[in-house]
């Protein structure tokens, strides 16, 4: 190992160019930095489906409006649902893996940092093949569920659907690494004494993603491969007319569907649950209790799929399980929502930005999980479903649920990640505006479902009753736009000249405040030997029954330091993606494309794996 | 715990007011508009249900909303009473480190997994009783949702008609759905839930109207272009008037001695149009709406416009135009053509 060009920690790494400082950007392996790069471009997605958002929000601001065309309309809707899930809050949540995993389990970075780079840059060119749609004028419009036989060449016959499908096989790749990478991450790299059960909270439902990430991409891969056959070579999988069956697609896409949901929110539930405690200074309540309803939601995920469609005709047996099933779901979800108002319950709650967002997450989450149990009943589905109260209770759930955890993690984190605190008072202005604006869009919308207004409709008639709160859904909508500016001016200005954090700014419960503000490369000068699951406060304030906070460990000696060596950065991984991109995007230009393509990915793959390979002489390890 | 007991003025002194003045103009705002704009009884209405169905649904529907609305106040009153209360205090100690406590957890597993037994058991009921097969008396429709029309067939009446759906008040209804092309969703929202139009499979909805009246139905399923446009009229009558209805839609068609409209009745016979769209007597065309009785309905094109002379014309001159997507070609007829034409189909009562 120390025979070639390991990162030595004691050396000067910052690179002296623009370009130096480019290359290193593009050949990091360091989780954190990649932690960076995926929360980045998830952040740059995010306001790209958002402005999607506010120009359908325009459209529907009040009836007959003629702002977009229909086509154009079902082009933002497809794209507004297809980045906001897989280009926005996946890799947001990807970000905080990447970042925090390692810090929180006590490890110097993940299991496979070069798979971690090749994840990322996979991510980055699914999501830029998607985007490339708009240029090509074929942009998806077949709906981010694309139900078949919509999807068919007869129906849509230009490149459009290609993108959607080929783009969302992308990610599938990126997604499904980053999967496997972060399971043998959470197995096998945790700090001495680090057992299951003193993991924190954020790692179990990291842990539990993962899980869901591995087994649920395979059923889309299967349906989009199935689909790319259909419409590159003429199969039949999805043709009624042939014998096939657009149901098979439905369900194959709801057997992925439905734990993607759950991919979605189970990492913000993790941030919730380290947020909450530390500004309770409190532990959380029944954290074993916790852990296992989110092992419990991610199982049961995988058996409520058919409440998607549950309007189809499946039968009433079919009918009855599915919402069984679904109806349990909600027991551990309820049960996670008791015991983090237990957790607040007896605290001493230090009100600052992170927990703003925690609080902000309870309570739209709440709400978004009552609405859903309304439509765990079959009769009350089949009035609700595809109407605007699904996408009220969705965005309840992803919206008020997922981008406020995330946010608050983003809060949360910020002065770990970046060594400057983030304002405290732009930060509240941002969330209540942010608060305001979601209930202001969202809220109408169970109105608007109730009263009949169906989903993924360019225009409706005035004489519907529906005008009014059209028009404040819009106006909601611009106030989140608005909200989201403040955040964007707390980050410039905090960058150029905020406050520098301390090591542990908000009195921490776990590792990660236990390390310098940003951690340098290596995270931990010492592997730290782990006692609980709150490790870092039982050093600090003792556990509070009547046991005195346990001594420091001893300072870390320049030996230990200049002993740790980390992986070297590689630029393979950056070309083994974009052979791939060339080969995949070779499918809508030229057959020689995806030969040259293909035939470059096995050569980088080679050369991937045998970077690192020594003969066997002794030189190995 | 570890809180003073505070007498009442010290209290009030310490609410920071202008918060509370915020919180109130919030809530007062938010009454207020809930006061003036929400009105439930509005043509695609869910929740003031006009058949059978529309009410077993409605039922649970009510019986889920006041669970949950109690579930919801008690949460969110929990939180924000937590977190006044529990608000750090300068100078407070560490509170106590309370890790769990197994009877609450355990309780309140049991209390959720009671709640939702209350309303599974209603549910199981009626997915069950609404998905009985119909009696041999129901009247039946067969329903044809296509890009982006609706095409009504009574087999017992031999009628056909396209975007407007007539039924009889109290008389039990059996649709059979039908797709040629894509997954449409056949929905009247004040008659009940929607049921998917699957191609190659035949699905099934019965329900009764319980009150006369017109109601707007949508397709409720993403199905390309227009889906936004693929809409149709509901009219329950008297059984009467239903009978009277049925008698005229069975009739011949009765063209007018109009000039203008005999020039385009021979303009549609010798065009195209015969291609495509079924005139009893004149033409057998099956791809688009049946025009036998074509005037005898107040809208068209999947429901979008009026029928008037002015729409129909434009429709005739350029379909596209007026809904995206149209599968209808644009025949290239102009001016008089398609006035002519208009007034033809118009003249079909």
């Amino acid at each position: 190992m120390a025979t070639h060009a390991a990162f030595m920690p004691g050396a000067k790494v910052e690179a002296p160019t623009f370009w130096g400082a480019v290359a290193s950007w593009l050949t990091t392996v360091d989780h954190k930095r990649i932690g960076i790069l995926y929360g980045s471009s998830a952040f740059i997605f995010f306001l790209i489906g958002g402005i999607e958002a506010l120009i359908m929000r325009l459209q529907l601001a009040r009836p007959d409006n003629t702002l977009v065309s229909a086509q154009t309309f079902n082009e933002l809707f497809t794209m507004h649902g297809t980045t906001m899930v897989f280009l926005a809050i996946m890799p947001m949540s990807a970000a905080f893996f990447n970042y925090m995993i390692p810090l929180m389990i006590g490890a110097r970075d993940v299991a496979f940092p070069r798979l971690n780079a090749l994840s990322y840059w996979i991510f980055i060119s699914g999501g830029l093949f998607l985007h490339v749609s708009f240029l090509a004028k074929a942009v998806p419009d077949g709906g981010w569920f694309g139900y078949a036989n919509l999807t068919s060449h007869q129906f849509s016959p230009t490149h459009s659907i290609d993108f959607w499908m080929l783009g969302l096989q992308i990610l599938g790749i990126s997604s499904m690494l980053a999967g496997f990478n972060f399971l043998v991450t959470i197995i096998n790299m945790r700090a001495p004494g680090m057992s299951l059960m003193r993991m924190t909270v954020f790692i179990w439902m990291s842990f539990v993603t993962q899980f869901l990430i591995v087994l649920a991409f395979p059923a889309i891969t299967v349906a989009l491969i199935l689909l790319m056959f259909d419409r590159f070579f003429g199969t039949l999988f999805y043709s009624p007319a042939a014998g096939g069956d657009p149901l098979l697609w439905q369900h194959l896409f709801w057997i992925f569907g439905h734990p993607e949901v759950y991919i979605l929110i189970l990492p913000a539930m993790g941030i919730v649950s380290e947020v909450l405690p530390t500004f309770a200074r409190k532990p959380l309540f029944g954290a074993p209790v916790i852990i296992y309803s989110g092992i419990t939601i991610g199982f049961f995920g995988f058996g409520v799929w058919s409440h998607h469609m549950f309007s189809v005709g499946m039968g009433p047996v079919a009918d009855a399980a599915f919402s069984i099933t679904t109806m349990l779901i909600a027991v551990p979800t309820g049960v996670k929502i008791l015991n983090w108002l237990c957790t607040l319950w007896g605290g001493s709650i230090r009100f600052q930005v992170p927990l703003y967002f925690s609080l902000g997450f309870i309570a739209m989450f709440t709400m978004g999980g009552l609405s859903g149990v309304m439509h765990a009943s079959p009769p009350v589905d089949l009035q609700q479903t595809d109407t605007y109260f699904v996408v009220a209770h969705f965005h309840y759930v992803l919206f008020g649920g997922s981008i406020f955890g995330l946010f608050s993690g983003a809060y949360y984190w910020w002065p770990k990640i970046t060594g400057k605190l983030l304002d405290e008072r732009l930060g509240k202005v941002h969330f209540w505006l942010m608060m305001l604006g979601f209930n202001v869009t969202f809220f109408p919308q169970h109105y608007l479902g109730l009263i009949g207004m169906p989903r993924r409709i360019y225009t409706y008639a005035g004489d519907l009753g529906w005008n009014f709160w059209n028009l404040v859904s819009t106006i909601g909508a611009f106030t989140i736009a608005l909200s989201f500016l403040v955040f964007i001016y707390n980050v410039i200005k905090t960058t150029r000249a905020g406050k520098v954090a301390s090591a542990d700014p908000w009195d921490g419960r776990t590792l990660e405040w236990s390390i310098p503000s940003p951690p340098p490369i290596y995270n931990f000068a010492r592997v730290p030997e782990v006692q609980d699951r709150d490790d870092f406060w039982l050093q600090k304030h003792g556990d509070g029954h009547g046991g005195a906070p346990r001594p420091r460990p001893a300072p870390v000696t320049a030996a230990e330091i200049a002993a740790i060596h980390m992986p070297p950065s590689s630029f393979w991984p950056i070309l083994l993606a974009l052979a791939m991109a060339m080969m995949i995007s070779g499918l809508l230009i030229s057959m020689y494309q995806v030969i040259v393509g293909g035939l470059l990915t096995l050569y980088l793959m080679y050369k991937f794996a045998m970077e690192h390979h020594r003969p066997a002489d002794g030189h190995g390890h | 715990m570890i809180q003073q007991p505070r007498t009442v003025a010290r209290l009030v002194k310490r609410l920071d007011w202008t918060r509370l003045g915020l919180l109130t103009a919030v809530l007062l705002l938010a009454s207020a508009c809930s006061a003036v704009g929400w009105n439930w009884d509005t043509p695609m209405s869910t929740v003031i249900p006009k058949s059978d169905f529309g009410k077993v649904t409605h039922d649970i529907f009510m019986l889920i909303s006041w669970w949950t609305l109690g579930i919801f106040i008690v949460v969110e009153a929990a939180l924000v009473y937590a977190c006044w209360r529990f608000r750090e205090r300068p100078g407070a100690p560490i509170p106590k480190q309370v890790h769990g406590h197994t009877v609450l957890e355990i309780s309140w597993t049991i209390a959720f997994a009671v709640v939702l037994l209350i309303i599974a058991i209603p549910t199981i009921r009626v997915i069950f009783k609404t998905q009985e097969a119909p009696a041999a008396t129901a009247l039946r429709v067969e329903v044809h949702g296509k890009q982006w029309w609706w095409e009504f067939r009574y087999p017992q009446q031999k009628i056909t008609t396209a975007n407007e759906l007539h039924l009889p008040v109290g008389q039990t209804v059996s649709f059979q759905l039908y797709a040629p092309d894509v997954i449409h969703s056949f929905w009247i929202p004040q008659l009940g839930g929607k049921r998917d139009v699957v191609p190659h499979r035949v699905n099934h909805i019965t329900l009764t109207p319980e009150v006369a009246g017109e109601y707007p139905g949508q397709c409720a399923e993403y199905c390309g272009m227009s889906h936004a446009n693929m809409r149709f009229r509901v009219i329950v009558h008297e059984p009467a008037e239903f009978e009277k209805w049925v008698k005229a839609q069975q009739a011949p068609p009765v063209d007018s001695p109009d000039a203008l409209a005999q020039q385009g009745k021979t303009l549609f016979t010798q065009s195209t149009c015969v291609g495509c769209h079924t005139i009893n007597g004149i033409s057998a065309g099956h791809i688009g709406p049946d025009l036998t009785h074509f005037a005898s309905r107040k809208t068209f094109a999947g429901s979008l416009m009026n029928t008037t002379p002015d729409n129909l014309t434009k429709w005739i001159e350029d379909p596209a135009h007026m809904k995206p997507g149209a599968l209808m070609p644009n025949l290239g007829m102009k001016g008089e053509q398609s006035k002519a034409l208009a007034a033809y189909l118009l003249s079909l009562k």
